[in-house]
């Protein structure tokens, strides 16, 4: 009843035929790739733009782990002096270093979410595979789909920009991936906030138009056959996806909308004086920024339910389960916002019902995890690369899904709030979670995307220095929020200076298997063996798989039609 | 029977106008808001009656704290004269403040106002306060502000409010037309 499986036969006409044909017919180099319309050059894209924003992303988080090697403030002064010159400036005075700090984490975090997590897991992956697995010829608005492309790099380049220009105390905007009122309104006059907030609406445009793509494509361009109950799993997790950022990214539109004429025109949204209220602004933050996090992660629990079951080489457990676990994570994700704003001063009620809506998402959740190792259980496993990636992704997900319910109590939070554990806690989640997802999504379709195989060897040291580097890096975060370490503070006592030492050579384990993982890339995209049409055998059950590796420029001009009789 | 580009355009639509939606969700969410809070009492708002009567003295005492705040925009010395009343609850009480221009031009300031703890807001109620309007003072000028207000004896029959034993109520008076000071 789950099964998603076609018989090749119905679609064997589409692929290794002559290369004269017109599914094989491209473009030249500047309308292919700049005027392109093709879902999977457009993914390309996507991914490439992810991999550029993930290096800038990761080399700020690098300075950031510089510089809290040891105690004491030594490099911030120099790196704000250095911002200085490049504008004609003097050099920058302490306050200015400091400043800077709040730009390298506003910058990070901004980056990692809206450019690199969320382009690679949703554009890349879900432009790619989408319309493969649902067999589509493309999807439904392909121009739309090139706008959406094509907005992100001059959002990009202007919240790199925006560092380069006065934004308060010191060049940049410094006010923290949330922009939180006042700091980001009276608190950083100059040009640079502004600029931070344009980006903010273009990458939100470009997310919007991408997601009204999914939706329309998902719905209405399925195979004869697939129904919505026998969609792959990723399919799932990116329609889910696609509605949570249609009803969320509006909210962070308009409040970050409000924050700009509260700076620029008067209005007084989160302005006490004027009558306002700062914590509105918290409110529609977080009613955005919640769903916002299970945007970055769900379409990552879509690729992994597709590599587990591969690689267990059976059905994945409990489908329906599965879909819906992510539905009702989706849902719930819209009533826990205030769980991040246990501090303002809300009534105990209040807590009350935000810490109980918050643990109900570890049922669905729960779901997921226990399904996944049913998946495994008595399945006939093979350990390649992404599978090592999916099992690190369960076992990391389920650390930080821990400390996120001790995060969910009202109470342990008042004591928790903004200290390193919450560090700890969502990078568990995001940036070893949503992280070892995508890794786990790009070497298995590796093959599929280049047709050139990956090295296994290269990516399974990839896969071990990144997962001892980043367990390193982050477990010890964990004591340091329980002993009272702030996020968001460049200096500390000497007592966490071991720590925090010891998170800084987790960052240096981390970055050898990032060269592993360029070194890998080049290497097998250069010189790698071809890859044969399914490289991973009967586990591997999905559309993607029945076409060539890499799959011709159109595919699925007659459409496959999925079979109601085939028996798992 | 529909074909596939037009059933696309339907579907693109029909989300087109959640987003669109979600926007004016976004924007009404300011007035649903400040409803919200002066309905409930959330976040210590205060209740207004303006010409209301209290309801009577029932015998309990409640202490009442006062503060006060000035905006570093605005050139005003303000404080309370009591600091601190213990008044009945259901009585109906007089506070006042005091408030002087320190400069040489006229200045026209507004006040905001709430209660800590906050779950005491909804039985807070001001029958007349100062902070419903603007205030304007001369060169040099002191005045005295009063506040008339009571404690609603609904407080104690409210599991979550019925054991506070002191309300402080805060003021911060913040400058009028004055330019913003963001960018």
């Amino acid at each position: 009843m789950t099964d998603t499986t076609a018989h090749a036969t119905h679609f064997e006409a589409d692929h290794g035929h002559d290369a004269h044909h017109d599914a094989d017919h491209k473009p030249g180099f500047f309308a292919r790739w700049f005027m392109s319309t093709n879902h999977k050059d457009i993914g390309t894209l996507y991914l490439i733009f992810a991999i550029v924003a993930g290096i800038i992303g990761g080399a700020i988080s690098g300075l950031m782990r510089w510089e809290l090697a040891e105690p004491g403030i030594q490099h911030l002064q120099g790196w704000a002096t250095f911002v200085n010159s490049l504008t004609g400036g003097t050099e920058a005075t302490f306050d200015e270093g400091l400043h800077m700090w709040n730009v390298l984490i506003s910058a990070h975090g901004l980056i990692m979410v809206f450019f690199m997590v969320m382009p690679a897991m949703i554009g890349g992956f879900g432009n790619w595979f989408v319309p493969l697995m649902i067999g589509a010829p493309d999807m439904a608005f392909p121009r739309m789909n090139n706008i959406s492309f094509w907005l992100l790099p001059p959002a990009f380049i202007l919240l790199l920009g925006s560092s380069f220009v006065p934004g308060g105390t010191g060049h940049g905007a410094g006010v923290g991936w949330t922009v939180y009122a006042p700091l980001s309104t009276s608190g950083s006059v100059g040009p640079s906030v502004d600029m931070a907030i344009f980006a903010l609406h273009l990458a939100g445009a470009s997310s919007i138009l991408g997601a009204i793509n999914f939706i329309t494509t998902i719905f209405n361009m399925r195979a004869p056959g697939m129904t919505l109950h026998k969609m792959p799993l990723f399919v799932w997790s990116v329609l889910v996806t696609a509605f949570l950022l249609l009803l969320a990214l509006p909210v962070l539109a308009g409040a970050i909308t409000m924050l700009l004429t509260d700076r620029n025109f008067g209005t007084h949204f989160f302005d006490a004086a004027g009558g306002g209220d700062p914590v509105l602004y918290q409110h529609l933050f977080w009613f955005f920024g919640h769903p916002e996090v299970y945007i970055m992660i769900l379409p990552g629990f879509g690729m992994v339910s597709q590599v587990v079951a591969t690689f267990s080489r059976k059905p994945v457990f409990g489908y329906l389960g599965m879909a819906y676990a992510m539905v009702a994570i989706g849902v719930i994700g819209f009533v826990v916002w205030a769980h991040h704003m246990f501090t303002v001063g809300m009534d105990v009620n209040t807590k009350m019902y935000f810490t109980a809506a918050t643990m109900v998402i570890a049922v669905p959740t729960g779901i997921k995890i226990f399904s996944w190792i049913a998946t495994m259980w008595g399945g006939s496993l093979t350990f390649e690369t992404p599978m090592l990636w999916a099992l690190g992704f369960i076992f990391m997900f389920t650390v930080g899904g821990v400390t996120g319910v001790v995060l969910a109590n009202g109470g342990v939070d008042t004591v928790m709030h903004d200290t390193y554990y919450v560090v700890a806690h969502f990078h568990y989640v995001l940036s070893l979670g949503a992280v070892f997802s995508l890794f786990a999504g790009w070497y298995y379709w590796f093959g599929k995307m280049w047709g050139k195989q990956y090295n296994e060897f290269l990516g399974k040291v990839h896969f071990w220095l990144f997962f001892i580097g980043v367990n390193v890096l982050f477990f010890p975060m964990h004591f340091l929020g329980l002993d009272g370490f702030q996020r968001r503070v460049p200096d500390y006592t000497p007592a966490f200076a071991d720590w925090n030492h010891l998170a800084s050579m987790g960052y240096l384990i981390m970055l050898a298997g990032m060269v592993v993982f360029f070194v890998n890339t080049i290497i097998s995209l250069a010189a790698g063996k071809k890859a044969p049409d399914n490289p991973w055998g009967e586990g591997a059950t999905t559309l993607e798989w029945t076409l060539s590796s890499p799959p011709p420029f159109h595919q699925f001009e007659t459409l496959p039609v999925i079979d109601d009789d085939k028996h798992h | 029977m529909t074909t596939l580009a037009q059933k696309n355009g339907r579907t693109a639509l029909i989300a087109a106008a959640v987003v669109a939606a979600m926007v004016g969700l976004a924007y009404a969410s300011v007035p649903l808001y400040r409803i919200f809070c002066q309905v409930t009492g959330f976040g210590g708002t205060t209740q207004m009656k303006v010409g209301g009567e209290a309801p009577g003295a029932v015998g309990r005492l409640i202490s009442v704290r006062f503060d006060a705040n000035v905006s570093p925009a605005l050139s005003w010395e303000f404080k309370p004269v009591d600091t601190h009343r213990r008044v009945a609850i259901g009585a109906r009480n007089i506070a006042l403040y005091t408030a002087r221009n320190r400069t040489d031009r006229p200045l026209v300031g507004t006040a905001t106002f709430n209660v800590t703890p906050t779950q005491a807001g909804q039985y807070f109620t001001k029958v007349q306060c100062f902070c419903f309007t603007e205030q304007r003072l001369e060169p040099g000028q002191e005045v005295r502000m009063p506040v008339v207000y009571y404690v609603d004896p609904a407080i104690l029959d409210d599991p979550n409010a019925r054991d506070i034993s002191e309300i402080t109520l805060s003021y911060t008076f913040y400058p009028v037309d004055q330019p913003q000071s963001g960018s």
